[in-house]
């Protein structure tokens, strides 16, 4: 629309010297209003053709394997069969992992630092919060690597295995080598990397409530744990699920973390501590080796299609619930 | 708030209101517990790359270019290939996303739909994960030439930088008054002159920062340079071929099973982190100053 009222050419300044409606219009300025909307058109292009790109990429596998792809549990490239079950179970269980993890240490740490803490220390903790979401992935994959897997072979798996070998229900959840690699020790790293994310909007969300619904609360004699969980958790709580939804988004496309500590099995199973794959690791390992035009390249493509339709989902859900709060 | 009670008087606290008292003590300790958690991952973090990166990091390891195990080979072309990558990204990011920005706040009014679309769109592609990026550019940029290129690399770093850039273009401009706008018309000034000799001088160091965070933002992105420019041993600075970048030589070499260089990797993945660190809290110190 308003590009239309933009390109239209500004007769009326031109020929009397005076603009219409108010506004000066001239060359220049059509210019620039074509200019920053082309750029505009630009990102929306960008975005356009990264969808349609990921699925013609993948079309191929789409009509091979049927709309049974994304259920389909072998990912054999030895026998070119491939299904998405595999990837997308370890992503989704990896992801639930993380934000379950994450929401008690975000929660803890946005109550603890608009509540609770003494300013000064806030301001630090709040800054060491944010320069941990500003550390690239791949580090923390290193971390991760070096420091959880270990932990997790040698001190967590004896452990567990140990003490719950024999409980019926948990058995299957925690057999496997001790390797330190697996669902769980990605969703533990994930959930530091997505904490910070979520501490900020929740810290937000937060801050944005009137501080007189607060007040009135502790004239009433709250303490100030009352006043979060009574007063503040039940004001912001679409803020809340919109920040865990925008936590789930990160730690849905998280490649390089994922894939030091995941181990990279394409296998299904309920054992969390056994070697998984994800999307996006499986992408990052498998996408070197396929050849151009072979059905594993296409394999692969619309996997990163159905990522990009599970982190549009997820985005638009977020949106959804943070315009319910406006 | 004190919570100490005269006992003298005879009056006694009643239960319930000792076991809200004791639910906001755990509530705290809670907190504190989960903030000091968050706070030990970033020391753990920190520490793990000091004290594997720092004894790799010699003045070799940073003047001399990748080589064979045992060669005594450095990062230098891994260094100067993400320095170009990261710059070339920004020279094409950056007005791509002044452009944007600038259209979503001044133009970009309410009703203006395909705006809100745009908004929309570059909320979008600052969530897409960035190996999407990577997939979207080798398709586009590589498979078509049959080669790989630092200019693919440079592309998917830029398309990872524009929604940035985008957010805090608008975000600043947004914050300068109307009255600035009206005064600039008042005086004369045709709209493109306001827009950018007034409301983009005056939110310079706010837009300035967008940059800076886009910045701090692709210089650690690993994934989407892994099929776009591929990395490279030796030193090349041709756009049109592979060239080396810190994030892809650290994951190559950290899973590698020669010593010299896992210790090349921890000291690169050390000098990209404290590069990071040290941009966002050169950016937080500037802005609490302004």
């Amino acid at each position: 629309m308003t590009l239309a009222t933009a390109t239209q050419p500004d007769e009326a300044r031109d020929k009397a010297g005076v603009s219409h409606s108010g506004s000066r219009r001239s060359g220049p300025d059509t210019a620039f209003h074509l200019l920053v909307a082309a750029s505009a058109l630009l990102v929306l292009v960008v975005l356009g053709g990264l969808v349609l790109l990921m699925g013609v990429g993948g079309s191929q596998a789409f009509r091979t394997f049927g709309l049974g792809f994304a259920f389909h549990d072998v990912w054999n490239p030895v026998a070119d069969q491939y299904g998405a079950w595999a990837p997308l179970f370890g992503t989704i269980v990896s992801t639930l992992i993380g934000v379950a993890i994450a929401l008690p240490l975000a929660f803890g740490t946005a109550f603890w630092l608009t509540a609770m803490a003494p300013p000064r220390i806030a301001a630090i903790v709040g800054t060491a919060v944010q320069l941990l979401a500003a550390v690239p992935s791949i580090i923390f994959g290193m971390w991760g690597f070096f420091t959880i897997v270990p932990f997790m072979a040698r001190t967590v798996q004896p452990f567990l295995t140990h003490h719950f070998r024999h409980v019926p229900g948990l058995r299957f959840i925690i057999h496997g080598a001790p390797f330190g690699t697996g669902l769980m020790t990605a969703g533990l790293v994930l959930a530091v990397m997505i904490a910070p994310f979520m501490t900020a909007v929740m810290r937000d969300v937060f801050a944005a409530m009137p501080a007189m619904l607060r007040e009135s609360a502790y004239g009433l004699g709250a303490t100030r744990w009352d006043v979060m969980w009574k007063v503040v958790v039940p004001w912001s709580r679409t803020g809340m699920i919109g920040a865990i939804v925008l936590g789930m988004g990160r730690a849905l496309g998280e490649t390089m973390a994922v894939t030091f500590v995941i181990g990279n099995v394409t296998a299904v199973g309920w054992s969390l501590f056994a070697p998984r794959s994800t999307v996006a690791s499986l992408i990052a390992l498998q996408f070197p080796e396929s050849p151009a035009g072979s059905l594993r390249l296409s394999a692969l493509l619309a996997l990163g299609f159905i990522l990009m339709l599970l982190s549009f989902a997820s985005l638009a859900l977020a949106r959804m619930l943070r315009g319910d709060t406006k | 708030m004190s919570e100490t009670f005269v006992s003298t008087t005879g009056w006694k606290p009643n239960p319930r209101a000792a076991r809200r008292r004791r639910a906001d003590h755990l509530a705290t300790a809670f907190g504190m517990l989960m903030a000091g958690i968050l706070v030990l991952v970033l020391a753990s973090i920190l520490w793990t790359l000091l004290s594997r990166g720092l004894s790799g990091l010699s003045a070799a390891a940073i003047m001399k270019p990748m080589g064979p195990p045992g060669s005594s080979s450095g990062l230098a072309n891994a260094i100067v290939g993400s320095l170009v990558q990261t710059f070339m990204a920004l020279l094409m990011a950056t007005p791509l996303g002044l452009g944007c920005g600038i259209y979503l706040s001044e133009y970009g009014t309410e009703t203006n739909k395909f705006a809100s679309c745009v908004r929309f769109v570059s909320d979008v592609l600052m969530s897409v994960p960035s190996i999407l990026v990577g997939l979207f550019v080798y398709q586009v940029l590589v498979a078509p030439f049959g080669h790989f290129s630092a200019l693919a690399g440079s592309v998917a770093l830029a398309i990872l930088a524009v929604p940035i850039i985008v957010r805090t273009t608008e975000d600043m401009l947004r914050l300068v008054p109307t009255s600035m706008r009206e005064a600039g018309a008042a005086l004369g000034a045709t709209r493109w002159r306001v827009t950018l000799s007034l409301c983009l001088r005056s939110a310079k160091t706010g837009v300035l920062t967008g940059i800076l965070l886009a910045l701090a933002r692709v210089s650690g992105e690993t994934a989407p340079l892994l099929f776009t420019s591929l990395g490279n041993q030796n030193w090349s600075f041709s756009l049109n071929r592979p060239m080396a970048s810190l994030p892809v030589t650290i994951y190559q070499y950290a899973g590698a099973s020669y010593e010299d260089w896992v210790q090349l990797a921890w000291a690169g993945a050390l000098l990209v982190t404290m590069g990071v660190l040290a941009i966002n809290i050169a950016v937080r110190v500037s802005a609490r100053r302004g």
